[in-house]
């Protein structure tokens, strides 16, 4: 095999700064970290880059620390499965763990990195088909989903333009516990918000987030409460391994003896980002710990919930998982592998 | 001491070759000067190509070929040409015949290049305008577009009245989807040119005389100068039993070439393909206050392509278990927008028993009957549909074996009375039957000039463990070890065998194992004979047998003579006989033919998320003789967890606006992992038939699937009070 086709450029940057240079204005150059994700879009022609930039050279953003004010520091470029065992994630934050630990396989886990998994697209049947429309890969040539198969979309936060999900499960788990995204490129960095690091389609559905093009994501800060004494992750899917959520559920909870001091509670499969209401959280604070708080807070959260033709279940499911969920997160010892329920 | 070998649990023979790497299947034939195909399918699912452009695909560099309707050689003109063995009614699909297409997917163009990579890519340089016509490709949408078909049994008694009449009676609808074989292994065929006219193919299929046949015939060559191999298949589970389009395309280019070509399948190109057809079923069954069943009426609609009949044997199971006076039988066919179904693993009955023993659950629940009991009560020892005698039917002893190992007498019968923390326990159990067929088969077996006993046959090892079985019925019937035996087989050069397919290959090549190595024994002894001052001259031929490379003396076991003196006497040239195994017609017509089986399941369901488990599940089978309990086990275990998959989790979405499927990936297409899999427990009953063959054997490559999808449903009824009666069932379903 002397020429190889479909011809890109392949460079291997030596820093995150380099990184960026490379990627920044151009269009079709792209990051590679694990591969999981980028190169499987690749073979559906789903993307096709002309540059790759190998970025698992780099030296920086490979560990998992300490950082002022209690928090931890996870390295965008460490692995999804190097996450979930290191000693003070399992410790201080098992949610992060178990979340994590619910997703994909042990072979993909170990391949992927902390940054692609933000940054994976969504798992929508029409996205992946190069061949019909997709407003997120086309946009304007519109949305099948809508009146297709929809069984795995959202129910929250969709448009007319988009009803794809986010399909992640450590990021739902990043979610609850406010994790912050810290990027660089050659004009300085910034930090994200967890909150506003993933965006909702509205009418530009083929932006996922607000992340710049170049922009690298050099790390994720967890701050120091890691609810590691109240917390449950739940996954339901159409299989018990190796399938994305329909809908999952994060819970931490910080508790003054029966009462509920914080709550933070996170839905994964139901939109186009993991999926956190204020209003729910706020109305737990001083609440008992009883089933009936939990279902309170689980229609606020669920508030304009709209299903479609396959998907109408997930309103119904999302609210009885939200409260088994945080039920669980009393008896964070009796989780099961794969957050199954 | 050798003889021995049938009834136990050896290892595949040919396992270390398989999970070391060294066997090779059709896509791995490394010869010289391959070159690449890949395949160009259509993106709209009904209408024509407007045009076709592969300038810039041909311009490509790599590139040597670029194959379409426009451009094809010609080729058989006759449609009958295109029928392979196993072509259901109707013209079979001819690729890159005109410009007609007639579902999504569809093969239009074969990209030749220089290397994989070069031909994938330049695929995408191919630029295609279609006209695209409207299409239907749903099911229940088009249920009234089905015609009826005339292969239902007739209708005994009057159904209408008997109904009416019965005091207990249950009507149920059942869907379920579209499935596709999905084998691990990817379709593909390395076609190698030898020259004017005659190809080597190394193909993946089940039944490599079928291909080559279909090959000579479409291509117009000579059988003898086509040879089609498949001596490793990493499963099919009857996608391999018709040629599919790779073959056709890659013949074709290495004709046209005169160069040896592959094309490889991508697993996305596999669902325009064979698949199992959705299948809209309604039965009304009745039973008097007794429980004896009155009325049976089984209405099945399937789906099946524009230009082929696809129909499976559906609507004719019930009355093969229960005798009702009153029978009402009917099959209908939808043509839609699809390829043709095909055979996928227990084909027809898995559909069809999936309905009856739902059917016959809820039955016995309006009965207050325990299921197991109303079975029982309608137990035929006859074969009431055709008024005749099984040749053997050890169904009873699956029940019972099966139940008491479950516990099924611990059940409370009302549903969801069972709990275990906050979930719901659901036992349920169904009935299942398969055909036990037996198809001519051809042996040649020839003692060699080791002392070794060869044997050729043309069948496949599709995985079932076909090696290792022959090997232990040649090895006994001789009296050899099995590493004494060399078993030759996929290969079209060998002699005939029928298709590996309907759990028919122990029987058919086993039989003709056994009577080739009969014919050979005969053989040997007339040599021996014939050697002067042979001490065989006085002996009778009941005096005498065949014990580790000797013929010995039956009364002390002392040998006479040995191989090697015979192979000497017969001046060191190798002895050889072929023989065709046979079913015997005669006889069998006055028999019913069946393997039997019973699956008792345990489900846990999540009281509020209605995520659904099978935690514990029993097969018991009966079978007839089984050669192998490790390969049959094996068998039996796939087929189980194929019916967690089927009942809960296999399906191919269709998207009926688009006309195509939409999860052709391993990743969306859901089939069980591990974690889906707990307690499964294999029962072969004893079951000894004298009747229906030489060996006394049946099969047990579907039988395993054919009971359990419908004791799963059961079983979820009985955890939650309801009955699902679309496949797979959804855990949402339940909210
Ligand atoms: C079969 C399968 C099943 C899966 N199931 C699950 C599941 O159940 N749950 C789940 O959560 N996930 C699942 N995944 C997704 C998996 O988690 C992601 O593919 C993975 O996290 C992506 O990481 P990566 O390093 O391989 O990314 P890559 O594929 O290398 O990159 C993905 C994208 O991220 C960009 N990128 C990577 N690193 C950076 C960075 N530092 N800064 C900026 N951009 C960057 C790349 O440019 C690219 O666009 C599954 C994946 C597969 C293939």
């Amino acid at each position: 095999m002397e020429v190889p086709v479909n011809k890109f450029d392949y460079q291997q940057a030596a820093n995150t700064h380099e990184a960026s240079v490379l990627v920044t204005g151009n269009d079709r150059a792209n990051f590679i970290a694990g591969g999981t994700n980028l190169i499987d879009l690749w073979k559906y022609n789903v993307t096709n880059p002309a540059l790759l930039v190998d970025i698992n050279r780099i030296k920086e953003n490979k560990t998992i620390e300490e950082i002022e004010g209690g928090g931890i520091r996870l390295g965008a470029l460490v692995s999804n499965a190097d996450t979930a065992y290191h000693p003070l994630i399992e410790q201080r934050y098992p949610l992060l763990s178990s979340a994590i630990l619910a997703g994909a396989s042990g072979q993909i886990r170990n391949m992927a990195s902390n940054g692609g998994n933000l940054m994976q697209r969504t798992r929508c049947y029409y996205f992946y088909d190069a061949e019909v429309p997709c407003n997120k890969r086309h946009p304007g040539s519109g949305c099948p989903a809508i009146s297709g198969y929809n069984r795995m979309h959202a129910i929250l936060g969709h448009s007319e333009h988009c009803i794809a999900v986010f399909p992640s499960d450590m990021c739902v788990a990043l979610a609850a516990l406010e994790a912050v995204v810290n990027v660089s490129d050659a004009n300085g960095t910034r930090s994200i918000p967890f909150e506003d690091f993933h965006r909702l389609p509205e009418s530009t559905p083929e932006v996922d987030n607000t992340l710049k093009h170049g922009e690298f994501i050099t790390s994720i800060d967890l701050p120091s409460n890691g609810f590691s004494s109240n917390y449950a992750y739940l996954k339901i899917r159409d299989r018990n391994s190796y399938a994305f959520a329909l809908v999952s559920v994060a819970t931490g909870l910080a508790l003054d003896g029966d009462m509920i001091r914080e709550a933070r509670i996170a839905l994964g499969g139901v939109a186009h980002k993991p999926w956190r209401v204020k209003a729910a959280e706020d109305a737990l604070r001083g609440k008992p710990v009883t089933e009936t708080s939990f279902e309170q807070a689980a229609d606020l959260m669920l508030e304009g919930a709209q299903g479609f033709k396959y998907n109408r279940f997930k309103i119904a499911l999302a609210k009885r998982a939200i409260i088994r969920n945080c039920m669980m997160s009393l008896h964070p010892e009796l989780q099961k592998p794969g957050a199954q329920p | 001491m050798a003889g021995l070998s049938v009834g136990k649990a050896i290892n595949r023979l040919e396992g270390r070759a398989k999970v070391t790497g060294a066997a090779k299947y059709a896509g791995e034939y490394n010869v010289p000067d391959l070159l690449y195909g890949y395949v160009v399918n259509s993106r709209i699912t009904k209408g024509k190509i407007r045009s076709i452009d592969t300038t810039k695909a041909k311009a490509f560099d790599g590139v040597v070929e670029v194959f379409t309707h426009e451009n094809r050689p010609k080729l058989a003109w006759l449609k009958l040409k295109y029928k392979d063995i196993d072509a259901p009614s109707g013209s079979a699909l001819k690729p890159l015949h005109d410009a007609e297409i007639k579902f999504s997917g569809q093969p239009i163009a074969l990209v030749v290049a220089k290397d994989y990579e070069t031909a994938r890519y330049a695929a995408t340089l191919v630029s295609v305008q279609y006209e695209a016509e409207p299409f239907e490709t749903c099911l229940e949408t088009n249920l009234d577009k089905a015609r009826d078909q005339k292969n239902a049994p007739k209708p005994t008694g009057h159904f209408e009245k008997a109904y009416e009449k019965s005091p207990v009676k249950v009507s149920a609808e059942y869907l379920h989807s579209t499935e596709h074989h999905n084998p691990i292994e990817l379709f593909a065929t390395t076609t190698i040119y030898e020259g004017e006219g005659k190809l080597t193919i190394y193909d993946k299929t089940q039944w490599t005389i079928n291909n080559q046949v279909y090959v000579a015939n479409v291509f117009g060559l000579h059988f003898k100068d086509v040879r089609v191999l498949a001596p490793f298949v990493g499963g099919a589970f009857g996608s391999g039993l018709r040629p599919q389009y790779q073959l056709f395309l890659c013949v074709l280019a290495a004709l046209h070439l005169k160069r040896n070509v592959r094309v490889t399948l991508d697993r996305h190109q596999m669902f325009p393909f064979s698949h199992r057809p959705p299948t809209y079923q309604k039965t009304r069954f009745s039973a008097n206050n007794d429980g004896k069943i009155t009325a049976m009426n089984h209405i099945a609609v399937s789906e099946t392509s524009e230009y082929e009949d696809k129909i499976e044997e559906v609507v004719s199971w019930s009355h093969r278990l229960y005798p009702a006076p009153n029978t009402l039988f009917q099959h209908k066919l939808a043509p839609l927008n699809v390829h043709t179904p095909l055979d996928m693993r227990a084909p027809g009955a898995s559909t069809a028993m999936h309905a009856i023993e739902c059917t016959m659950d809820a039955l016995a629940y309006k009965l207050n009957m325990d299921p197991l009991d109303f079975r029982l009560i309608n137990y035929s020892e006859n074969d009431p549909a055709e008024d005749k005698p099984f040749t053997s039917k050890e169904l009873k002893q699956c029940y019972e074996k099966a139940a008491e190992k479950f516990g099924w007498r611990n059940r409370n019968p009302v549903p969801g009375s069972m709990q275990h923390g906050n979930k719901l326990i659901g036992y349920g159990m169904a009935t299942g039957i398969w055909d036990a067929e037996q198809y001519p088969s051809r042996v040649e077996a020839i003692l060699n000039k080791e002392g070794r006993l060869e044997i050729h046959n043309a069948t496949t090892d599709i995985g079932t463990g076909t090696f290792t079985v022959m090997t232990q019925i040649a090895a006994d019937e001789l009296g050899l070890l099995p590493e004494d035996v060399i078993f030759s087989y996929g290969d079209s050069k060998n002699p005939f065998s029928a298709s590996q397919g309907g759990s028919s290959t122990t029987a058919s090549t086993g039989v003709a194992v056994v009577m080739a190595v009969k014919a050979l024994k005969a053989k040997l002894l007339k040599k021996a004979r014939a050697i002067s001052n042979s001490r065989l001259k006085k002996l009778e031929d009941d005096e005498i047998s065949f014990a580790d490379g000797n013929i010995i003396l039956k009364t002390d076991d002392a040998p006479l003579i040995s191989f090697r003196e015979i192979i000497a006497a017969n001046k060191g040239k190798e002895i050889k006989t072929t023989n065709l195994g046979k079913p015997h017609f005669l006889k069998l017509r006055k028999y019913s033919k069946a393997t039997h089986s019973a699956a008792f399941v345990e489900v846990e369901i999540d009281r509020d998320l209605k995520t659904i488990n099978v935690t514990r599940a029993v097969t018991a089978v009966a079978a007839g003789k089984i050669i192998n309990p490790k390969t049959a086990r094996s068998q039996i275990l796939g087929a189980m967890v194929w019916s967690i998959s089927k009942a809960l989790r296999e399906e191919t979405i269709l998207d009926e606006n688009l006309g195509k499927y939409m999860n052709p990936n391993l990743g969306e297409y859901h089939i069980p992992v591990h974690a889906d899999i707990h307690d499964l427990e294999v029962i072969f009953a004893d079951e000894k038939d004298e009747v229906i063959n030489e060996l006394g054997v049946k099969g047990v490559g579907e039988i395993g699937m054919i009971a359990m999808p419908a004791a799963i449903t059961n079983a979820i009824f009985h955890a939650t009070g309801r009955r699902i009666n679309k496949l797979p069932i959804h855990f949402d379903a339940l909210m």
